[in-house]
């Protein structure tokens, strides 16, 4: 009994195994272009986040990987923060540009999101991102609906408010812990 | 009367069938997953087409040389477990070489794997015939799936952005105007838009195959 079940099973057994062998290849080829990709789409973004940037170094702060920008001198000129958390949809992902004494925040980045196209997807445009730009980032950002924010106040996307809450909120997050976390901290 | 092979419809008749008889949008309703959720843009439309097509001809192709190997209870698992390899490799050039595409489409790539339309076209095609009649049926079938996507997606994206391949050539087709003039139909990129663009293609198509039907 034991027996015909594999001789018959030998067909799946055989190309399961000719399949895995293949996507480990693919993978082994792919993968370090992916890779790549990636960190291009984070790298690319950086002259735009900080004023002055001609590129980010990597630096591991408290566990997590920072970029320091730096122009084209190599002297820093501000920082480029990854964040992420848990949007409407899905998880998002973005990068927070800082100045050097990540005293105010010089520009966002939404590098994923699976937000409503239309809708909660507006918080990737540059006119819901310009309103961060020359936000102070020592006190936690305010979403306000409706009406122009002041200093301290984000508008929202209209019919997006949780989507503008969410990325807020990693934004707070993640400056408030830089700032605790940075290598010349006070 | 010409004699044929006892083996099912030729190549020829195989890839005509897949472009409008047996559209696998309009005429069998399969693949409506990705076909509603993807049709939002031109460029999306078309890579999920090209996408689908490339994993449905090396399906078909593989099921074809091993089928006289398959059997009748196993049949399904290998076809799924061959369609399931192509889809990942697919996904992972899209990472590779079309990033920005990969992100957008983002989990509707690897749901290709169960899409109905591929499996089913092992299944009635590729286990029974010879490798250029299932290669002739999977051109058919991707190219009918790919001509239905991009039907829904013209309507969709022009009635909601306004654009026509707006990500990649930039076309307006609806110029931009004052709200109070018009404003695009968000509801149109949006999954009650997607229902509503297919329900009413699908009654145009019928129609107009049913009249062709009548005047036979």
């Amino acid at each position: 009994m034991k027996g015909s079940y594999i001789g018959q099973a030998w067909l799946a057994i055989v190309l399961a195994s000719a399949f895995g062998a293949a996507l480990a290849g693919v993978h082994a080829g792919l993968g370090p272009r992916i890779a790549a990709n990636r960190l291009n789409d984070t790298l690319s973004q950086i002259p735009a986040l900080v004023p002055g940037a001609a590129k980010g170094e990597p630096l591991e702060v408290a566990g997590r990987l920072v970029y320091r920008a730096v122009d084209a001198a190599g002297a820093p000129v501000g920082w480029v923060v990854p964040a992420g958390g848990q949007g409407f949809a899905d998880r998002i992902e973005l990068l927070i540009g800082l100045d050097r004494a990540a005293d105010r925040i010089t520009g966002l980045y939404i590098l994923q999101q699976n937000e409503t196209p239309g809708l909660g997807n507006r918080v990737a445009e540059d006119a819901f991102r310009n309103r961060f730009r020359d936000q102070a980032a020592g006190a936690p950002l305010r979403v306000v609906k409706g009406r122009a924010g002041g200093a301290g106040e984000i508008e929202a996307v209209t019919g997006a408010t949780v989507s503008s809450d969410s990325v807020t909120a990693i934004v707070n997050g993640a400056a408030a812990r830089f700032r605790r976390e940075r290598p010349d901290a006070p | 009367m010409s004699e044929r092979k006892s083996d099912g419809p030729t190549a020829m008749e195989r890839f005509i069938g897949g472009l409008l008889p047996e559209n696998p949008v309009y005429r069998q309703i399969l693949g409506i997953c990705p076909t509603l959720a993807v049709t939002n843009t031109m460029e999306g439309a078309l890579t999920m087409g090209l996408a689908a097509a490339f994993v449905l001809l090396c399906s078909n192709v593989l099921v074809s040389l091993i089928r006289p190997l398959l059997k009748p209870h196993l049949r399904i698992l290998i076809f799924t477990l061959t369609i399931a390899t192509f889809v990942t490799i697919a996904d992972r050039v899209l990472a590779a070489f079309l990033y920005d595409m990969s992100k957008q489409l983002g989990p509707y790539i690897p749901l290709i794997i169960v899409n109905c339309i591929i499996i089913a076209r092992c299944e009635i095609c590729a286990s029974k015939q010879s490798v250029g009649t299932a290669a002739a049926d999977a051109l058919g079938q991707s190219l009918g799936f790919t001509l239905g996507l991009m039907s829904i997606a013209t309507v969709r994206e022009i009635l909601g952005f306004g654009t026509w391949f707006g990500r990649w050539l930039g076309w307006r087709v609806v110029p931009e105007v004052a709200p109070a003039y018009w404003s695009n139909w968000v509801i149109m990129i949006l999954p009650p838009g997607a229902f509503l663009t297919l329900g009413l293609l699908l009654g145009v198509f019928n129609a107009l195959t049913a009249k062709k039907g009548k005047a036979a």
